[in-house]
């Protein structure tokens, strides 16, 4: 998917933070919570203006996990498999999703770009493990057939999120 | 705007007196545990009800409280997520658990209008009723200092904070005490650094102040990335401005005028009440320029994580913050010369700055009477796991492993019996039975071949396999190895790839020496922390479950009947009435057969999640 390129906002996101290269994850940061994704069209103008090079943009863009060069779905489903989750049973969940969305470890993102989904190592929510987000919002003490049912919602457009 | 010492007192009793002339208060939590349980939606419904039946109310505290008012809060997190949404009653002190949007007329008009208390809401054990927090036997043995305000106060109010004596230990500090002081106060109180190494705080902040660069940074670590632990995310959500009152004491004692909060993106509500505490701090004069007409000026920032574990390693960290991919460097330099661009750099993690201001408040000596000798103060621990009672606790240090698990933690859930605790994460070690009664401290733990970490612990009954815990720290540490140290990145892969062998039933003679091996290798050649502490995991899941990666290797059975690929699962064809109500549930549509016939699963395809069991009636399932 190409991405119309639009220095406007891009501009925007770079004056709030400031046009120096320590600003540089926090722009990234910026220009994902808009698209979602990284474009990487947006990148020639970000290092020109930042005053390093594109290969130092990619450089940080593929160190953290959590930017993404790949358009990802309307909804971001996360399955946490930090340690509490995983030992209050995670992964039935995490198969349970990647089966119904038709996903795999590979393949994060279904096709019409409504669903990715992910795992994440710890949001913190512990004592009500296990839990998943969808696009941030905790949902806790989830079960296999929860999941579903949650999922069958988020298609249906029941739920917010 | 606070231009003096006087005004910051002045408000400060302005407000004590205010707090103190509500009549009622009401605070729902509003830590990440109880949001995800809908107390928002509480919160403004108990706010609707306030407002149409035409109570008094005050959302914020107001300087002009007069004394008939019902103070409305959203609080921080209390810790105990699991019995939540929590809403608190103050004078009394109850605690209502469990709280859902069709109770807030009860509460309205029974607790807040009448004074009665609500004994369905209230927590229950073993039929006892538990009505004030200090009665649960989850909150009993714990002793909260650090945690203090988490659960107790407004944590979207800096007027809160002041009113409880918020901003006393800066201000003494400011105005009592020079920077040597400050740091001699620090080193006597014999606070350790409690992001995991234990290294005595104020002799980095000593080491700093004698450094002749004029520009130093304060950095405070937020990147709490050990799966399992939210100690750090409840303090920045619950009592952000303990925090900044840490730092900028920090700040103070060692002249640096710049202070940078790393806060890992998994805590979007940590940023935001961070970001609240700062903008207020500002406003009031508490942070900028010349604060409170004196010559010290300090700035605070937020930097925000993008999902790197090795982020919290000090030097990744500032490599973040200066915008590069976070990779640890060879030391020395060490940060406290060469830190954050550069310069000079005081680098703790959250829970150590939120120490500070008591320690400054309340002195030396009353600091070394809490805990240990060789570990003073409390010790928040993240309580996870199969365990009855889960959620952040607080105690002092020396506290047993068996009071934490059996007093605070209620035992283990559904029957299970205890196995063991890892402790630290990731890069900590696995205790057992015969551990659990070892005082919690710095150096207790390492010499039992853990460590105190940042104060995840993870409960693990005896259907945990050690083997796949193994794997599952192993895979962790291998996904977050950045990749420059060859041991490292390499060494994690291969010992992932021998543990992944062994729970899949392929396991061959020798793996366990050459697991050890590699974990020698891994250990002695890596830079940084994650690295050194990487094979921990399995170094002391071999040493105390040595017989289990046997099991695995030579029968290829697991003994905790946990590993899917070594299990069957199969339908009896003499129970099997062939319903079909299992092939509904089977996610990868394993189970095949006629209607009124026996049922099979398809071996191949089964990936033993174990779905289908429960749902036969008549028990013609089971895992062989």
């Amino acid at each position: 998917m190409s991405h119309k390129f639009d220095s406007y906002t891009i501009d925007e996101i770079i004056d709030e933070f400031g046009a120096q290269p320590s600003s540089v994850i926090a722009i990234l940061q910026g220009v994902q919570e808009k698209h979602r994704y990284l474009p990487k069209e947006y990148f020639p103008h970000i290092a020109k203006r930042l005053g390093v090079s594109e290969a130092s943009l990619y450089s940080v863009a593929t160190f953290y996990e959590n930017f993404s060069l790949e358009p990802k779905g309307k909804y971001v489903l996360k399955v946490c498999d930090g340690t509490a989750c995983h030992v209050r049973k995670s992964i039935p969940i995490l198969d349970r999703l990647r089966s119904e969305l038709n996903l795999s470890e590979e393949k994060c993102t279904t096709d019409d770009l409504s669903f990715t989904l992910e795992t994440v190592s710890c949001l913190g929510a512990c004592g009500l493990a296990p839990v998943l987000t969808v696009n941030d919002k905790v949902y806790p003490a989830m079960t296999p057939d929860k999941a579903s049912e949650l999922l069958k919602q988020l298609k249906e457009g029941l739920v917010d999120a | 705007m606070l231009k003096s010492r006087e005004d910051l007192k002045n408000r400060r009793s302005l407000y004590a007196k205010a707090l103190e002339s509500q009549t009622a208060k009401i605070l729902v939590c509003a830590g990440t545990g109880c949001v995800a349980g809908g107390s928002l939606e509480i919160f403004d419904t108990l706010k609707a009800m306030i407002e149409t039946r035409d109570i008094p109310c005050s959302i914020e505290l107001e300087e002009e409280d007069n004394g008939d008012s019902v103070g409305l809060k959203k609080s921080g997190c209390h810790g105990f997520c699991e019995i939540g949404p929590l809403v608190r009653i103050e004078p009394q002190g109850w605690l209502y658990v469990k709280v859902k949007q069709e109770d807030c007329e009860e509460i309205i008009d029974q607790t807040i209008l009448k004074g009665e208390h609500i004994e369905r809401l209230a927590y229950r054990k073993n039929g006892d009723i538990c009505k004030k927090q200090d009665e649960i036997p989850f909150y009993k043995k714990q002793t909260r200092h650090v945690l203090q305000h988490c659960g107790q106060i407004d944590a979207t109010s800096i007027n809160e904070y002041l009113a409880l004596g918020g901003y006393s230990g800066l201000e003494k500090a400011l105005f009592d005490m020079t920077g040597d002081e400050i740091i001699d106060e620090i080193s006597e109180s014999g606070l350790r650094g409690r992001g995991g190494g234990g290294f005595p705080v104020g002799r980095k902040w000593g080491q700093v102040k004698k450094q002749t660069e004029p520009q130093k940074y304060v950095v405070c670590n937020g990147d709490e990335g050990d799966p399992g632990a939210f100690m750090d995310r409840s303090i920045m959500e619950g009592d952000p401005h303990s925090v900044l009152e840490g730092m900028m004491i920090a700040g103070l004692s060692c002249g640096a005028d710049q202070g940078y909060l790393y806060v890992r993106a998994e805590y979007p509500l940590a940023v935001s009440r961070l970001q609240t505490a700062i903008e207020q701090a500002t406003e009031l004069g508490l942070l900028g320029e010349q604060i409170l007409g004196t010559d010290f000026s300090f700035y605070l920032h937020i930097n925000q994580g993008a999902g790197a574990f090795v982020c919290g390693e000090g030097s990744a960290l500032t490599a973040s913050i200066e915008g590069k991919r976070g990779m640890p460097r060879v030391k020395p330099p060490r940060t406290v010369e060469n830190g954050l661009f550069n310069k000079p750099t005081v680098l703790n993690n959250v829970e150590t700055f939120a120490n500070i201001p008591l320690i400054i408040r309340n002195g030396n000596d009353w600091y070394r009477s809490i805990g240990s000798e060789r570990s003073p103060g409390t010790k928040a621990f993240a309580l996870t796991g199969n365990i009855v009672n889960t959620g952040l606790i607080e105690v002092p240090m020396g506290t047993t492993l068996r009071e934490v698990i059996f007093d605070i933690g209620g035992g283990m859930r559904d029957g299970g019996t205890f196995k063991g605790v890892q402790i630290g994460g990731p890069s900590g070690g696995c205790l057992t039975e015969k551990d659990l009664d070892l005082p919690l401290g710095f150096d207790s733990l390492k010499e039992a071949g853990a460590m105190i970490g940042s104060g995840g612990l993870v409960v693990m009954d005896d259907k945990t396999c050690m083997v796949e815990v193994a794997r599952f720290f192993m895979n962790f540490t291998q996904n977050e190895s950045c990749g420059k140290c060859v041991p490292c990145r390499e060494g994690t892969k291969r010992m992932l790839g021998i543990l992944e062998r062994i729970v899949s039933g392929l396991g061959e003679e020798g793996d366990i020496e050459l697991l050890l091996e590699l974990a020698d290798t891994v250990s002695a050649t890596s830079l940084c922390g994650l690295g050194k502490t990487a094979a921990l995991p399995v170094i002391s899941t071999i040493e105390n479950f040595r017989s289990e990666y046997e099991a695995h290797i030579r029968e290829k059975r697991c003994p905790a009947g946990a590993c899917s690929k070594l299990k069957r699962i199969e339908i009896d064809p003499e129970l099997c009435r062939g319903c079909s109500k299992c092939t509904k549930v089977c996610p990868v549509t394993a189970i095949s057969g006629k209607i009124k016939e026996p049922f099979v699963i398809d071996q191949e395809k089964c990936i033993k999640c174990g779905a289908c069991i429960p749902t036969c009636p008549f028990q013609a399932i089971s895992e062989v």
